[in-house]
């Protein structure tokens, strides 16, 4: 397997990174009616991340506990031949009842919007939610589907060679990186 | 990093394969799982994808977790079961192939009394083939359902890993595919094999082909042993008297509690299916809940079958 020169680029230090769950966490509680109704879910493994440190935030602020759950939607992918044939499979895990609750989605990196159409596909092989929320720390742009973020951290135009994603810089302090491949 | 792991078109046994790709059929059973505890148990994964089950030999227990598996994943599953007494065997089974290959089945699932059947349907067909059992000599996806139910058990053994895992496989392990297998897949895995029964019924060369270690002596082979796998006295696979009889068997060779008092403090009991009380296992043993995990072996079979179809459909089955 070749390694592919690349180059890499820090695109929210971990202070941003933490500034803008917070401005995400804002303004989700500002349009919630019914906090005993959240239920917050990520996507693994990026959104899962993402979604604990929101959900901490959403804590704090209510003072009171937020069921989350996490959805591994590997199973559900439209890509099955022409990704590598070994992605990596996690678990989903969502014990609590989803029947008439507003589920807030988490993930970090919204760019096609596949992820998402496979992970509400997922979400209703569970049960019928009122609502299903997104909420992202980056949206990059390049959608091939009509979805779109409820709250996102930030909005920026990717190139489609290039990969963002999430990276844990020191225990527990969060970063987003970009990288583009070299030449 | 786990790109590569998997990047074969058939399975066709555990002879071959490497801790890597194990740990990456393991790795997508376990959370297939989560799968078969929902309400809806079923994923859209394999949709518009077809599993032919081929079995040329009776067997409920493996067709049936293989259509639900295939199933499960949303494939279209069918059930072909074709006698096996057939004296034009070499005919038949080109015609069952030829007729095979017009449906176009993405992965073919084959049980079959010959050893080394489904090498040979591999070269005939264009679909993934998966070995569900072929003789004497290989029965890959029970080896793996083994691997993961002792994979669970770990923690209860105070281990992180199979290294330096001891199994115990008790019984018949010359007619027996499922002793094969689960040797070469533990080898693989970096743990200990014994094979434990009377002479006749060892396969010969057993360290040799499997890395097995041979006891003759039941409570000496049970000694220290982390996993007791008891095996089935295949009566139905002797053609010639291979034991006195059954009763002198299990005084012999029946894992009961006193033997079993001989393993490793925690040792589990293990059993393919169908077990035969009072032949190879004790009821007192099958049915103890905190030492037999025969039930687990079945729930982790359906799992391993998902996570197998998944990975062969992810490289070769899915044209």
């Amino acid at each position: 397997m070749s390694v592919i020169p690349a180059r890499e680029e820090i695109l929210l230090t971990a202070s941003e990174t933490r500034a803008l769950i917070q401005q995400m966490a804002d303004r989700i509680l500002s349009d919630l009616a019914r906090p005993e109704n959240l239920v917050v879910v990520g996507i693994r493994r990026g959104g899962a991340v993402v979604a604990g440190l929101l959900r901490d935030r959403l804590v704090a602020a209510l003072g009171r506990q937020i069921p989350m759950g996490f959805l591994d939607i590997t199973f559900y992918r439209d890509d099955l031949r022409t990704i590598a044939p070994n992605p990596v499979v996690g678990a989903t895990d969502l014990t609590m009842t989803i029947d008439g609750r507003r589920i807030l989605l988490v993930d970090d990196v919204l760019f096609t919007g596949r992820t998402i159409r496979a992970a509400l596909n997922a979400l209703f092989d569970y049960g019928r939610p009122e609502c299903v929320e997104l909420a992202v720390l980056v949206d990059r742009g390049g959608r091939q589907l009509p979805i779109q973020p409820d709250y996102a951290g930030r909005a920026i135009e990717a190139g489609t060679r290039e990969t963002i994603k999430l990276a844990e810089r020191e225990k527990g302090e969060w970063i987003v990186v970009c990288r583009r491949p070299e030449g | 990093m786990g790109s590569h792991l998997w990047n074969r078109k058939h399975l066709l046994g555990m002879a071959d394969l490497s801790r890597e790709e194990i740990q990456s059929i393991l790795d997508a059973a376990a959370s297939l799982r989560e799968v078969n505890r929902r309400e809806i148990k079923k994923v859209p994964t394999l949709r518009g994808k077809t599993v032919i089950n081929l079995f040329f030999e009776n067997s409920t227990r493996t067709r049936t977790s293989f259509e639900l598996a295939g199933k499960r994943m949303s494939a279209d599953v069918i059930n072909m079961s074709v006698a096996s007494s057939s004296v034009k065997k070499g005919e038949t089974l080109i015609d069952t192939l030829a007729t095979l290959q017009a449906m176009n089945p993405d992965v073919v699932v084959i049980r079959h009394p010959e050893s080394g059947a489904q090498e040979f349907l591999a070269r005939h067909l264009d679909a993934a083939i998966v070995n569900a059992g072929d003789g004497r000599h290989e029965h890959p996806t029970q080896a793996l359902l083994d691997l993961l139910t002792i994979h669970d058990h770990l923690p209860l053994l105070d281990r992180s890993g199979f290294e330096g895992l001891v199994v115990a496989v008790c019984g018949d392990s010359l007619h027996s595919r499922v002793a094969r297998s689960i040797a070469l897949g533990l080898r693989a895995m970096g743990g200990e094999v014994r094979f434990v029964g009377p002479p006749g019924l060892i396969p010969p060369k057993a360290e040799e082909a499997f890395g097995a270690r041979v006891y003759h002596d039941m409570e000496e082979g049970l000694d220290g042993a982390h996993v007791v796998m008891a095996l089935r006295l295949q009566l139905e696979r002797m053609t010639v008297g291979f034991i006195p009889s059954v009763r002198e068997y299990f005084a012999f060779w029946g894992l009961t509690r006193a033997r079993l008092a001989r393993a490793a403090p925690g040792a589990f009991v293990m059993h393919p299916g169908p077990i035969n009380r009072g032949v190879e296992i004790s009821s007192e043993v099958a049915d103890d809940r905190e030492r037999s995990v025969i039930l687990e072996q079945v729930a982790n079979g359906l799992a391993v079958r998902m996570a197998v179809l998944y990975r062969l459909c992810g490289v070769g089955g899915g044209r």
